[in-house]
Parts: C-alpha cells; sequence; structure tokens
C-alpha cells in the first residue's frame, strides 16, 4: 500500500522518496523530464539567454539612436559584414530587423515561454499541493516545441539576408512579400514557422496548467484559498488559450499568401512598377486579427508578474494582502477586458470615429481593475512590517513601473490624443515601463523569491541590492525620456532622425536613454553572476527562507520527484495568515488546522474547526484511470 | 494516495473503502475540452475573417460541389458509428468496440479522400487557391479541418491499438471516451463550416 510506502520513504529521508520510480538516466532526469521543477528550470534558463540575446540587440540599435552613424564595426564577427558599410555604420535595414528581433525575443521568448513558462511550471503543482501536471508528458512536450520554436528563431538572426524586419507585428503587405525588403525574406519565413511551433508550446502548456489547477488540488485547497498567484497562472493560461489560436489564424493567413500566392491581405500592389497580381485582400483585417492576440498577450505577460508580486509583498510586508477577493475580480475584469480592446492598436488605420471612442471607453475601464491592483499592494504596505529582501524590493519596483507606465496608458487610450502620440517614442516609452520592465521585474523578484526552492540555495542578497538600485533607476533613466521624445514627435523604429532640424535639440535625451541602457544591461550581468555562483556555491537554503505561507514551503529543500515524501499536505486556511493577532509567530501556513491555532482564530474560523475532519476524510478517487 | 512512476501511469492504492470520491472528472476529458477550445478559437477567427472581408465586397461566387454533401453525410456515419464504439466499450464488448472503430476509421479516411476529391471538382470548375479570397478561404477551411481530423484519426488510430492489446474494458472507457468526444466535435465542426460556407457564399 502507497501510504506504508510513504511513511517508509519518511524514515529513510527525503531521497528515497521515490522509491516508486525506476531510477531514470541522466537523458530522462534532465533532458526530457516531465517533472515540472525540471521542465521550469530548463524554461528558466532558456528564457535567460533569450533575455540576454534581446537585450545585447536593444543596445546595438540603442547604440545607433543615441550616436548616429557611429562606428559598430567591431560587431562585425557576430553579426556579419553585410550590415555594415566601410565606416562601420548599421545598415538601415538590419536596424530594423534588430527591433523586430528584440521586441519578438522580448514578448514571446522572454515574458511569455520565460515567465509563465518558468513560473507556472514550477509553483503550480507546488502551491495547489501536486505531484506533478496534469500531464507530464504534455509538458515536455510543450518545453520542446518551444526549443524547437527557440532554434529556429536563433538560427534566423544569421540567415543571409537578415532576420525578419517590420516589427514584431509583422504587418501585412510588407512582410507578405519576400521581395519587399530583406527582412521579409528568409528570415520573415522563419520568424512565421517559429512562430506558429511558439503558439503549439504555448497552448499545449496553458492547457496543462489550467487542467491542474481545476483538478489536482489537494485536500481543502478550495479556489477560495488559492494563493493569487495560482489565479494569476490560471488567467494568464486562459488567456492564452482563447488569444493564441487566433494568433495562429493570422499567421496562417499570412504564410498563404507569401508561400501560396492568396490575397487575403494584399490588394493593388506595385514592387519597382511592375503590379502584383493579389487582388481584394485587406492589410488591416491580419490587423484586426493579430491584435486580437497582441492584446491580451501583453496580460499574459503581464498578469504571472502581478500574482508573483502579491504573494512577495504579502509574505515580506508581513501583512495578509489587502483586498484578496478584489485582486481576484480585478484579475478576471482585466482578462475579460483584454478581449475586447484590441482596436485602440488600430486607431490610425482609418477607423469610424465612433468606433474609436467606444474602444477608448472599454480601454480606460481597464484602468479600473488596474488601479483596484495597485492600490492593493500599497495598502498592503501601509504599516507592514517590511522586509526588504531582493524579492520585495523588485515587486515594489513591479508597482512603481505598474502605475508610471499604466498613466500614459490612460492617455494613450484616447483615440483622439493617439492621433499625436501613435507609433512615437511616448508608446515605446509607455509600454516598455507597464508592461516590458514592470513583468521583468515580477520575473526577476519571482527567481529572487524561489530561488532557494528551485536550486536549495540562497542567493547573495547583497549583489541583489546592487541589481536593484541600478536596474530601478536605470530603467526610468531609460524611458522618462522617451515619452518627451515621443511628445516632441520622434517616430519609433527610425534608423536616424538626422534628417529633421527639431531632433538636434533633443539629441542629448536619446544619447541619455543609450547610456542608461547599457548600464542596465551592465548590471543585470551581476545578476546573470549572482544567479549562476549560486546554484553551485550559494549557502544552503533553509526549508522556509522567506517565513511564507503557501504549500511549496512544507517540500524538502531539495524538492524531489513527487515533491513531498509523505503524504501531501492538508489545506485549512487562506495563504495570507501573516501577522495573525494573539499568534505567536508571525505566519500560520496553509498546512496548520484551526484546531491547532485556538489563541488567534477568529470566531468565524472556530466554526470552520468542524469542517476539519471532512477535508482529513476527502479522498480523491484513483479509481478514475489516467 | 497515488502516485506517478515515470511513465505517467498512475499507481493506485486500493485501499480506501469508505470513499467518498469527490475528483470526478478525468483530467484527460478535461483536457481535451481545452483543446476543443483552442480549435473553436481558431475557426471563429477564421470565419470571422471570412465575413469581415466578404463584407467589403471584390467577392466571387461559386458552387459548391454535391461531393460536399455527401462526405458530409459520410461524416455523419462516422460519428454514429463512433457513438456505437462507446456503447460497446462501456459493454464491454472489444469485439464490437474493434469493428466500430474501424468502421469509424474507415469513413474518417473516406471523408477526407472526398474531400480532396472536392478540391478536384473545384479546380475544375476554375476555383484555385490563389485567386478570389472566397475561393481560397473554403480551401483554407477544409484544409484546415481535414488536418485536425487527421490529429483525431491519430487519437482514433490509438483506440484502435489500445484495443487490440485488450487495455480497454467497461472499467477503462477513458480513451474511447475522449476519442468519441473528439469525434463528435470534428464532426459538429465541419457541419459548422459546411453550414457557414453554404449560407455565407
Amino acid at each position: 500500500m502507497a501510504a506504508v510506502a510513504h511513511a517508509d520513504a519518511h524514515v529513510h529521508g527525503h531521497e528515497e522518496a521515490h522509491e516508486h520510480h525506476e531510477p531514470q538516466s541522466f537523458i530522462r532526469k534532465y533532458i526530457f523530464s516531465e517533472d515540472h521543477k525540471v521542465i521550469a528550470k530548463q524554461y528558466l534558463i532558456s528564457g535567460i539567454v533569450w533575455a540576454l540575446i534581446g537585450g545585447l540587440l536593444s543596445l546595438v540599435f540603442r547604440l545607433q539612436l543615441g550616436y548616429p552613424g557611429i562606428d559598430l564595426g567591431w560587431l562585425k564577427p557576430i553579426l556579419g559584414e553585410r550590415w555594415f558599410d566601410e565606416t562601420g555604420k548599421l545598415d538601415p535595414n538590419y536596424y530594423i530587423a534588430l527591433v523586430t528581433m528584440h521586441g519578438t525575443i522580448m514578448v514571446f521568448f522572454v515574458l511569455t515561454a520565460g515567465l509563465s513558462g518558468t513560473f507556472s511550471n514550477f509553483l503550480i503543482p507546488l502551491q495547489v499541493g501536486a505531484r506533478d501536471m496534469a500531464s507530464g508528458f504534455i509538458n515536455m512536450l510543450s518545453y520542446w516545441f518551444f526549443f524547437l520554436s527557440s532554434v529556429i528563431m536563433f538560427c534566423s538572426l544569421f540567415v543571409q539576408d537578415g532576420p525578419a524586419g517590420g516589427g514584431w507585428v509583422v504587418y501585412p503587405p510588407l512582410s507578405a512579400l519576400p521581395d519587399a525588403a530583406p527582412g521579409s525574406g528568409t528570415g520573415m519565413t522563419m520568424w512565421l514557422i517559429s512562430m506558429a511551433i511558439f503558439i503549439v508550446s504555448s497552448l499545449l502548456g496553458s492547457i496543462n496548467y489550467v487542467t491542474t489547477v481545476i483538478n489536482l488540488r489537494t485536500k481543502g485547497m478550495t479556489f477560495d484559498k488559492m494563493p493569487l498567484t495560482i489565479w494569476a497562472f490560471t488567467f494568464t493560461a486562459i488567456l492564452g488559450i482563447l488569444s493564441f489560436p487566433v494568433l495562429l489564424s493570422a499567421a496562417l493567413l499570412l504564410i498563404f499568401d507569401r508561400s501560396f500566392g492568396t490575397s487575403f491581405y494584399l490588394s493593388d500592389i506595385y514592387i519597382n512598377g511592375q503590379a502584383l497580381p493579389n487582388q481584394g485582400g485587406s492589410p488591416i483585417l491580419f490587423q484586426h486579427l493579430f491584435w486580437f492576440l497582441g492584446h491580451p498577450e501583453v496580460y499574459i505577460v503581464i498578469l504571472p508578474a502581478l500574482g508573483m508580486t502579491s504573494e512577495i509583498i504579502a509574505t515580506n510586508a508581513r501583512k495578509p494582502i489587502f483586498g484578496y477577493k478584489a485582486m481576484i475580480f480585478s484579475m478576471l475584469g482585466i482578462m475579460f477586458l483584454a478581449f475586447i480592446v484590441w482596436a485602440h492598436h488600430m486607431f490610425m488605420t482609418g477607423m469610424n470615429p465612433f468606433l474609436g471612442s467606444v474602444f477608448t471607453l472599454l480601454t480606460l475601464i481597464i484602468a479600473v481593475p488596474s488601479a483596484v491592483k495597485g492600490f492593493n499592494y500599497i495598502t498592503t504596505l501601509w504599516r507592514g512590517n517590511i522586509i526588504f529582501t531582493p524579492a520585495m524590493l523588485f515587486s515594489i519596483g513591479l508597482v512603481s513601473f505598474f502605475v508610471s507606465g499604466g498613466v500614459t496608458g490612460i492617455i494613450l487610450g484616447n483615440s483622439a490624443l493617439d492621433i499625436q502620440l501613435h507609433d512615437t517614442y511616448f508608446v515605446v516609452a509607455h509600454f516598455h515601463l507597464v508592461m516590458g520592465s514592470a513583468a521583468f521585474f515580477g520575473m526577476v523578484a519571482g527567481v529572487y523569491h524561489w530561488f532557494p526552492k528551485m536550486f536549495g540555495k540562497m542567493m547573495n542578497p547583497t549583489l541583489g541590492y546592487i541589481h536593484f538600485w541600478i536596474t530601478f533607476a536605470g530603467v526610468y533613466l531609460v524611458f522618462f525620456p522617451q515619452h518627451y521624445l515621443g511628445i516632441a514627435g520622434f517616430p519609433r523604429r527610425y534608423y536616424a532622425y538626422t534628417g529633421f532640424d527639431f531632433t538636434n535639440k533633443y539629441q542629448d535625451l536619446a544619447e541619455l536613454s543609450t547610456v542608461a541602457a547599457i548600464v542596465v544591461f551592465a548590471a543585470n550581468l551581476i545578476f546573470l553572476f549572482n544567479f549562476i555562483y549560486s546554484i553551485f556555491w550559494g549557502k544552503k537554503a533553509p526549508q522556509n527562507p522567506w517565513k511564507s505561507n503557501t504549500l511549496e514551503w512544507t517540500t524538502p529543500v531539495n524538492v524531489g520527484h513527487g515533491n513531498w515524501p509523505g503524504e501531501i499536505p492538508a489545506v485549512y486556511r487562506w495563504p495570507y495568515d501573516y501577522s495573525k493577532p494573539g499568534s505567536e509567530a508571525d505566519f500560520i501556513p496553509q498546512n496548520i488546522p484551526f484546531s491547532a491555532t485556538p489563541e488567534s482564530n477568529f470566531p468565524h474560523e472556530n466554526e470552520l474547526i468542524r469542517e476539519e475532519k471532512e477535508i482529513e476524510s476527502i479522498q480523491f478517487n484513483y479509481n478514475i484511470p489516467d | 494516495m497515488s502516485n506517478k512512476n515515470i511513465k505517467g501511469e498512475t499507481v493506485v492504492n486500493v485501499g480506501v473503502q469508505e470513499a467518498q470520491p469527490v475528483l470526478s472528472v478525468n483530467k484527460w476529458k478535461f483536457i481535451i475540452w481545452l483543446f476543443i477550445i483552442t480549435v473553436v478559437m481558431l475557426f471563429a477567427s477564421q470565419t470571422s475573417a471570412y465575413l469581415v472581408r466578404r463584407a467589403e465586397g471584390n467577392w466571387a461566387e461559386f458552387t459548391i460541389p454535391t461531393i460536399f454533401w455527401f462526405s458530409t453525410l459520410v461524416l455523419i456515419v462516422s460519428s454514429v458509428s463512433m457513438h456505437f464504439s462507446l456503447i460497446a466499450a462501456k459493454s464491454n464488448n472489444i469485439g464490437k468496440l474493434k469493428i466500430y472503430v474501424a468502421i469509424t476509421s474507415f469513413f474518417g479516411l473516406v471523408f477526407l479522400l472526398m474531400q480532396y476529391l472536392g478540391w478536384q471538382d473545384l479546380q475544375n470548375q476554375g476555383i484555385y487557391l490563389k485567386g478570389n479570397p472566397s475561393g481560397s478561404f473554403f480551401y483554407i477551411f477544409t484544409g484546415l479541418h481535414m488536418v485536425h481530423l487527421a490529429l483525431g484519426l491519430g487519437i482514433l488510430f490509438a483506440t484502435f491499438i489500445m484495443a487490440f492489446r485488450l487495455k480497454i474494458d467497461s472499467e477503462n472507457t477513458i480513451l474511447v471516451e475522449v476519442c468519441a468526444t473528439a469525434w463528435h466535435f470534428l464532426d459538429i465542426l465541419w457541419l459548422y463550416l459546411f453550414v457557414f460556407l453554404l449560407y455565407f457564399r
């Protein structure tokens, strides 16, 4: 009987907890693994590698923007001879390709796969109390599809006519016509193939996350006791399930237009004076399909970060999260609204002004749930016994970016104001703060916070503080000047502005952005060093280093296959019992029953003691075969 | 207690008599419904793109070849046969299960073949993938559906193999149930697409 076996395993220590399992070969354990923790680490490391590549690409074009015509010839050995002229000036076609790849890599490969892939995989089974994901096999498949799409995207950086150009949104007709620009050739074909595979990977992952949360929660883990991280990951996965197929649709029609001569997006086009046969297509159709994914995508990026922030802020403020239910409903609201605001990216497509005002209204409504979240974070911090761990600092940094970037969102959401600001650096500054940097800070906060659980070691906090302060100040220095550049009329994605006289007096702002970007990148190398160093030589982590309530901290320091050596703990209370009046400890983990804490129970909680027997007697029906 | 070995099979504990089961949805059934949602979203976006594009005018009309009516019938027959497979599995009649699954797969293959013949009829009419989007959309819809049906045939094939290896009995019908859900869905999806294409020519 399994229970006996477990009791046995307990005596012998957790290493023998996998006695149900045959010993695994190296390949099954670390490469083609079905263990959610290994897959999470695979995603994390892939995400970090992609973040470095994406960051480096941005430095190359930032150098060109800050110092137009700068000699970048020393990059020839890496990026290829043909993208620099004799004086080392960057090729304009390659410039736009770099911008495109930076966007694609950061949005999809770092902040979707790297963020959701890492933390949904790692935390969902650990926090809901499951042995593993619903299907380890689908999970493994999801990672390897991602890997394949990564490889294709990476190779596209080095093909003869350069990677995809034209922006991460790949609008046709430019992207649909291989002859239109160098960036629409082989690189674009590989981009589309890679993205199609990426979508499959993302869908497989999301389906697994939702199934695990719905079906595999431990005893007593009712929906009203789930940590906000889990709520956030679930909503993110639902967003992915509903929106990624639409991107696939858009990409599919684009592939047919490119390679099979259809005319979904193409009409009345001349290349070099030659008329193309395509008739009757509409490029706006692509934009509608693209942004129906594209807008939910930005919430796919930010929601997991917000969820983790809730958890980290409550833990380190030693206070219950303010407005637990309000947090859930605001995320639900954001998720719902995500699907009906896509056209605010398209105010300039000749849209009916009435339709524009409808989308303006819907867009501005998003400010309500977002503000609820912002206020809840601040009220959670209010009069808390704040412990400034690096993770906490990065979470607070996220709140700061989310607020300051969100405020400009209200400006951009107005169709009338968008006429002036559309496709300027104001937009770039807005989304880099609210979604880029905020989600990135959430991801880094997550790494600092759950590193002890992932690797059994502690990261160096001093390096963490240095990393935080440079990055935090640096990100504002990079993006704040860009607001002014945008208002002054600098369009985004331009290779150089030297042809316009008015831009001369703003060149120093662009320079400031560039210098700050280099400093931020350098600060993240400190993080990289800290990360790698701590995996091998970090201090050994205690079981519950942050004195946190959620279930993952009840597992052994080095979590084995199956997560808990014995029985999975049952859950009796919500995850935010911090500094509860009457309690001696300032935290009461979720697996402590109310009957064990009579001194701190509220009257209604005393009544819940009766239900504990019921929770314990729950038996999952394992006769339902898998 | 239950635990998973590396093959993903559950080691079942059979020591719980007084248990009241709470977890009544099998995860695979849940997963197949989520897959269905993704496919619904895919085709919803395709058909709305169709409508948006059609509303803009410059839309060529053509008659849908009759063979698509017959292929629709074939798919419905295969769906009925899939239903009988499920009944056979639940009544532990493995012989019948094998026959019905084979019939379902056969009709599925015939459907794919007939769709292909339908494409040829279209080409004889002068409707190609290239050209007016009305024709291109027709090829894309039918083609996308065929790809999904081929994946469905994969599940059917797996069911067939499992039935032969005697891995399926009335206690363990999950695979057949999942297969039936997927197959009926693909049938309904085609009916939707067909009616849609007929109505919005």
